[in-house]
């Protein structure tokens, strides 16, 4: 049975694996070479439908849908990364010295990042994006700070599990620095559940991203983002429902990869199923 | 084995089971909608939903100020005089009136028999009240800039009201429309935002924010015979794409219809364009460098191409333009200044250069979120400039921001933005433009054309006012104060059985001589 | 006992931390609610008359005071945009939130629930396999998007069901339903994904624990097993996750309520942020984050009920 388990595992990993480096494939030829310019425009050829010379055929500008895809897998990775680092360095930060320190330093911390969950991220994400204004950084900079506090609180768990650990106790007794200790000592062994985390966290700020831009916010035209383009191609379901389909399976297929990845990971690392 | 086939079992039980109650329910409910709706049934119900956008930001004629308010609220109220569907104006609650000679004194017979809807008659109290409501006269604040102008208001006898000005105002009299002077009875002092009562041909029944707005027939209407519809109900509805498919399942009768999907309804419901006569605009702070330069804003006229806007932003439900004026406006308009500017790249480089601009410069559009249109124009824009080197960065901040900044503020470079249209010709020429104006938040400043706007009010002779407006247009073409793209027209969509709809000029849905009919 | 009063004593923490921060974004976030409101027609009388009127030409440190005191006596205030009071549109806008939230529980129950025993039943067989990964992707779709392909493919199909507005379920049971049902499944389809894989989880660790082999050897019929011990002590870790769910149900409604236009207070949120409406918006967040605080509380105070070793810590 536990044969059976891994290879399910397996194939989660597999298939997730297989989904994010084929788009991070795509977004290096994307640098180098689209079939067509990703931003020019060509009224004229409007809504063409998919096949022969534009492979998901053309958006409402006549630009080319394939190459504003693969394009958006740039835009993708970009807001994707930017959240989880902003989100993964600032969680860790807080939930690390509320863990390590305890007292009332963690109850701070911690109820502020109750407060900060207990917000609907989209709500925190809108009124970001109004502070801060529109843009790729902007937008993960919003999504990034609502990352925070769940990253912060496996950080907090972990930090706290460890913190009375023997090899802490040790390291505390032979006089290693506090951060030392947190940031050398601690935190590698709780880094599987934050990678985890991390990966999640990608999922969401695409789906985030995408909700964003349906309020009409989020990464400015005309850089191709498959939030917008999404959004854009609610007016042509009918008329055009290639257009919806392109972008609706790129992050589809995406977060999907992250979350199969993220499950894999999470199996992988639990010590039960190691035994 | 025995126990996998119970685990489906049971998901295919309970699976069944809320089939079963759907399905169950759905029978229901139909036969419950065909009995409230009754679109199956051989009399027709004279019960209309109408789909808006957004809530009226007061109900209190005299406090709202949003077109989207006048859209619905002007079916509860009337004015001295009313709208025409081609933007003259007609008699409304005054019977007939007279202007004397030297334009000061205007002279109303007021209709006798009028009543509010709460049963009232109307009496030249009310008038008097409404009135100096708007001018801040009985105690309040005032409400209106457009009486400043009014030296005194009195009714001599019980059908007779009199308004003398300080000086001629050829357009005075399109303040006396329920748009800007609504008359509301005095005795509803204090709750006219609460419980709105006019004289219109709807009496209001309940508002339910973000929901909707409910009128009921007025049985008292002084026009026989209006009107047809027992219940008019505005329903809120944000989401463009979410409304045509309100309308394709019935459960609104009457909305616009988003122009790319127009091809979806065709055949179905009945289409009627209306022209907007609004204007459709991309603008710059002339006070800003470059836009400061005639010449760089000549050129971006020469490089913008409306009928890429219009082609894929309105899938050509819009006619260019050239000035702020709308074909809509009749002979208003001055002809042919839509092709003034026909795209011509090299022409609009060898102007940039003469600008000092050979290479091209950077600068940003700030469009509002409330409405996709703007950001896809935009989109148009930078594409169309970068052609000749100017390279645009898109800015899109929600509606209050832009409002904060861009209108407000005259904090930014470009914008994009239509201009609501007016049923007069110097309101749309005047406002946001003039400099005599307050709202002209493209900082444009031309001597002459602030000189025409100034002296076409005193001008009493309507061929005369004419030429001064022509001329107004002119200049604004000449001096490129803005892009003029387009009016672009709203297809409303309505169920078959809906006749009657008129279209003004501006924003109204006018549901008095609406009607359902098989 | 005193692990109650802990608790109650957090919930007050997190709500006034929730509203500082709300006032504190407040503070720095561009745009002016009367401008919003008025738009593009008003003349500059116009707008100092409303500001005046609605007090909002004082400081906004002000503004915060004056309904923090306000709070205290149970007064929320008038809403800037609607100028009615704040509670009557919050208790207008309840019963659709909280009956949209309801319906989409009882989905993500009743169809996680049997997926969960199934898939653990044949655990690591094609169909447990293939019902994860079917599951997961419920969970990779952008919700609005999801809405709009439920409209288009359910809705528009089936005269049963209304794609905007809503019906209250005092009015007629069917027509609640007939709107509530594709929202409430827009919302619930990622949700059954998760709780479909913690129920999957939770049965299976059970199973494989002593106690259950020892009833089985004992001869018990498989039947009893599953229902009377396995299922009742997975519930455990169940709960904790429903508390999650109800959390991301509640934000779920926000954006869903905008596609099928229903009018709760996701909706209303959502316009009274664009409008910069304080006081509303100020109201809306404190009953959210009531309710998700209160939904955490509950949860772990049942919890506490059913596994007496969580009182002791």
């Amino acid at each position: 049975m536990k044969k059976l388990q891994r290879y399910t595992n397996k194939i989660n990993l597999f298939m997730g694996l297989l989904v994010i480096v084929g788009f991070l494939l795509v977004m290096m030829i994307s640098f180098f070479y689209t079939p067509h310019d990703v931003n020019a425009m060509n009224i004229p050829e409007k809504l063409r439908g998919p096949g022969g010379h534009y492979f998901f055929g053309t958006d409402e500008f006549g630009r080319d849908i394939f190459s504003r895809i693969m394009k958006g897998t740039q835009t993708a990775f970009a807001v994707g990364l930017l959240t989880v680092v902003i989100g993964t360095v600032f969680g860790i930060i807080i939930g690390g010295i509320a863990g390590y320190v305890g007292g009332w330093i963690d109850e701070i911390f911690m109820r502020t990042m109750d407060a900060l969950m207990a917000f609907p991220g989209i709500i925190l994400a809108l009124m970001l994006v109004a502070v801060f204004g529109p843009g790729i950084v902007n937008t993960a900079i919003a999504l990034g700070i609502i990352a925070i506090p769940a990253i912060a609180r496996i950080a907090r768990s972990g930090f706290v599990q460890q913190r009375d650990s023997e090899y802490v106790l040790a390291a505390k007794l032979i006089g290693v620095k506090p951060h030392s200790v947190m940031f050398r000592h601690i935190l590698p062994n709780i880094s599987s559940q934050i990678i985890v985390a991390a990966t999640v966290t990608f999922a969401t700020a695409m789906l985030a991203e995408a909700a964003l831009s349906y309020l009409g916010l989020g990464v400015q035209p005309p850089n191709p983002s498959w939030g917008r383009m999404l959004k854009d191609s609610q007016a042509y379901l009918i008329g055009a429902p290639w257009y919806t389909y392109a972008p609706g399976g790129a992050i589809t297929i995406l977060v999907l990869g992250l979350y199969m990845l993220s499950n894999a990971l999470r199996d992988f690392m639990d010590p039960r199923s190691k035994s | 084995m025995k126990l996998k086939i119970s685990g489906l079992m049971l998901l295919t039980f309970i699976m069944a089971l809320v089939m079963g109650a759907c399905s169950s329910d759905g029978e229901k409910n139909t036969t419950n909608s065909n009995s409230s709706n009754g679109q199956t049934t051989a009399d027709v119900p004279q019960d209309i939903v109408v789909r808006v956008n957004d809530d009226p930001d007061f109900l209190d004629p005299h406090k709202a100020t949003a077109s989207i308010s006048y859209q619905m609220i002007m079916n509860m109220f009337e004015g001295l005089m009313a709208p025409e569907t081609d933007g003259s104006l007609k008699e409304g609650l005054a019977e007939s009136y007279e202007i004397s000679e030297d334009g000061l004194t205007y002279t109303f017979k007021i209709r006798q028999g009028v009543k509010f809807h709460n049963g009232d008659d109307l009496t030249m109290d009310d008038i008097q009240y409404s009135f100096d409501r708007l001018m801040g006269k009985n105690g309040g604040e005032k409400m209106s800039n457009n009486f400043d102008n009014v030296a005194s208001t009195e009714a001599p006898d019980a059908s007779t009201f009199v308004i003398k000005l300080k000086e001629p105002n050829s357009n005075f009299l399109y303040s006396l429309t329920a748009r800007q002077s609504a008359i509301i009875p005095k005795s509803n002092d204090g709750k006219h935002n609460e419980n709105p009562i006019g004289t219109g041909p709807f009496a209001f029944v309940k508002y339910a924010p973000g929901t909707n707005l409910e009128l009921k027939k007025n049985e008292h209407y002084w026009q026989e015979g209006l009107p047809y519809l027992n219940k008019v109900t505005f329903a809120f509805q944000s989401d463009d794409q979410a409304a045509i498919m309100s309308l394709m399942a019935n459960e609104v009768d009457l909305t616009s219809v988003p122009w790319h999907r127009v091809s979806e309804v065709e055949g179905s419901y009945n289409l009627s364009h209306q022209n907007n006569n609004s204007s459709l605009i991309v603008t710059f702070n002339e006070t800003k460098a470059p836009f400061d330069n005639v010449k760089v804003r000549q050129a971006i006229n020469y490089a913008i191409s409306k009928s890429d806007i219009i082609d894929s932003v309105f899938a050509g439900y819009a006619v260019p333009l050239g000035s702020n004026m709308s074909p809509a406006m009749g002979d208003y308009q001055k002809k042919g200044l839509e092709s003034m500017y026909e795209r011509d790249v090299e022409k609009a480089k060898a102007l940039l250069a003469e600008a000092g601009y050979a290479d091209g410069f950077k600068t940003k559009i700030t469009v509002s979120s409330h409405n996709d249109i703007y950001s896809n124009i935009a989109q148009i824009v930078v594409a169309n400039l970068q052609e000749i080197g100017i390279d645009v960065e898109i800015e899109v901040v929600e509606w209050g921001i832009w409002l904060d900044r861009v209108y407000f503020g005259r904090d930014y470079a470009m914008t994009t933005i239509d201009l609501t249209g007016r049923a007069s010709a110097f309101e749309i020429l005047n406002d946001y433009i003039s400099t005599n104006d307050s709202e002209n938040f493209f900082l444009f400043k031309n001597e002459e054309y602030d000189k025409i706007m100034t002296d076409v009010l005193k001008e009493t002779d309507q061929a005369k006012q004419k030429d001064y407006y022509h001329r107004a247009q002119e200049i604004l073409a000449e001096q490129a104060a803005a892009v003029y793209i387009a009016d672009y027209q709203i297809v409303w969509g309505s169920d078959k059985q809906v006749t009657g709809l008129k279209s003004y000029p501006f924003w109204f849905h006018d549901m008095s001589e609406v009607k359902f009919s098989n | 006992m005193m692990y109650i009063l802990r608790r109650i004593i957090l919930l007050i923490t997190t709500i006034l931390l929730v509203s500082i921060i709300t006032f504190g974004v407040f503070q720095i976030l561009p745009g002016d609610p009367v401008r919003t409101m008025l738009g593009t027609e008003a003349d500059p009388t116009q707008i100092e008359n409303l500001r005046s009127e609605l007090g909002l030409d004082r400081p906004l440190y002000e503004q915060y005071v004056d309904w923090m005191k306000g709070l205290l006596t149970g007064q929320l205030g008038n809403s800037i945009r609607f100028s009615m009071p704040v509670k009557e549109l919050l208790f207008d806008r309840l019963p659709v939130t909280m009956s949209l939230a309801g319906l989409t529980l009882i989905i993500v129950l009743f169809i996680s629930l049997p997926l969960g025993m199934f898939a653990a039943r044949r655990q690591n067989k094609l169909s447990d396999v293939s019902l994860s990964t079917v599951t997961q992707i419920g969970m990779a779709v952008p919700s609005f998007w999801l809405g709009m392909m439920l409209i288009l493919y359910i809705g528009l199909q089936f005269s049963f069901f209304k794609i905007s507005g809503y019906i209250p379920w005092t009015q007629s049971v069917a027509g609640a339903l007939s709107t509530l049902i594709l929202p409430a499944l827009t919302i619930a389809i990622p949700q059954i994904a998760i709780n479909f894989r913690y129920v999957r989880t939770a049965i299976l660790e059970q199973v494989q624990l002593d106690y259950v082999r020892t009833i089985r050897s004992k001869g018990m019929s498989e039947q009893n097993v599953m229902y009377k011990h396995v299922l009742k002590n997975s519930m455990i870790p169940i709960l904790t996750v429903f508390g999650l769910i109800m959390a991301e149900v509640v934000a779920g409604t926000i954006i869903v309520e905008q596609v099928f236009s229903l009018p709760g207070v996701g909706q209303l949120l959502i316009t009274a942020i664009s409008n910069r409406d304080f006081p509303l918006v100020q109201g809306i967040v404190m009953y959210i984050t009531v309710a998700v605080v209160m939904i955490n509380f509950i949860v772990d105070v049942l919890y506490s009920v059913l596994d007496p070793r969580i009182r002791l810590r």
